[in-house]
């Protein structure tokens, strides 16, 4: 299945792109399986998603939780804690 | 649109008038505007750079005026809040609540800003002499909308 993922602020920049669709494998079912994916490129992307970085994640831009399912055809948005106003 | 973002500047007193309109129950308006300031965390800002995240951000902000109008007795709300360039003394968030009465306008008010603060998706990246940075989240803005979910407030 299919995803679309989105990168904001200072982690768009660290991964150099603001966004792309990503196949997901039937094992990866959940918000922390489609982190430990992504995380699984190195680099960049190893350091900037790593567990412990303040991160939150929203799916169809409603605030997640790591054990927060993921389908087909779902928006995922990883991003800094938020400092608006 | 109670809840509107965008990149021009805002003018509080047509805002505020056109909420009021022509509304005889109101008997309290409470504001809030937010300033791009000239220093944070002791560095001089020279401008910042407001992103948000369409869509989400919208919906986040109407939430967050639902859930103030579910816990006070208020009328109108309106939230602008500008994205992009700013520079100091630029304006960047309105709140307005109308009521019958200051103390569920004010608590109403304060309320939206803290939520605002640690739940809807905006960043800031500061301009400052010593090169460009992203702000942090800080611990006093959770702090502040955290003494909300205290039983006390939640009590009515």
């Amino acid at each position: 299945m299919k995803v679309k993922v989105l990168y904001f602020a200072g982690l768009r920049e660290q991964l150099g792109k603001p966004g792309e669709d990503l196949e997901l494998s039937p094992a990866v079912s959940t918000v922390a399986g489609v982190r430990s994916l992504l995380m699984a490129r190195g680099g960049a992307w190893q350091t900037a998603l790593a567990q412990g970085k303040a991160l939150r994640v929203a799916v169809n831009q409603d605030m997640a939780q790591p054990t927060t399912l993921v389908k087909s055809g779902d928006e995922v948005a990883f991003f800094p804690p938020v400092t608006g106003g | 649109m109670p809840a509107r973002i965008q990149t021009q500047d805002f003018d509080a007193g047509a805002e505020i008038a056109a909420l009021r309109r022509n509304n005889p129950r109101i008997g309290a308006v409470a504001s809030f505007i937010g300033v791009c300031r000239d220093a944070n965390d002791g560095d001089t800002v020279i401008k910042m750079t407001l992103e948000h995240y369409p869509g989400m951000t919208e919906r986040a902000l109407e939430n967050i005026i639902a859930e103030a109008k579910r816990r006070w007795d208020v009328m109108d709300v309106l939230v602008v809040h500008r994205v992009g360039e700013l520079r100091p003394t630029d304006q960047i968030v309105l709140v307005v609540v109308t009521g019958a009465h200051r103390g569920e306008a004010f608590s109403a008010c304060e309320f939206i800003m803290d939520y605002l603060k640690t739940r809807a998706p905006f960043w800031k990246k500061e301009e400052t002499p010593q090169g460009v940075r992203w702000v942090d989240a800080r611990a006093s803005d959770d702090e502040a909308a955290e003494r909300w979910n205290s039983p006390k407030t939640d009590a009515a």
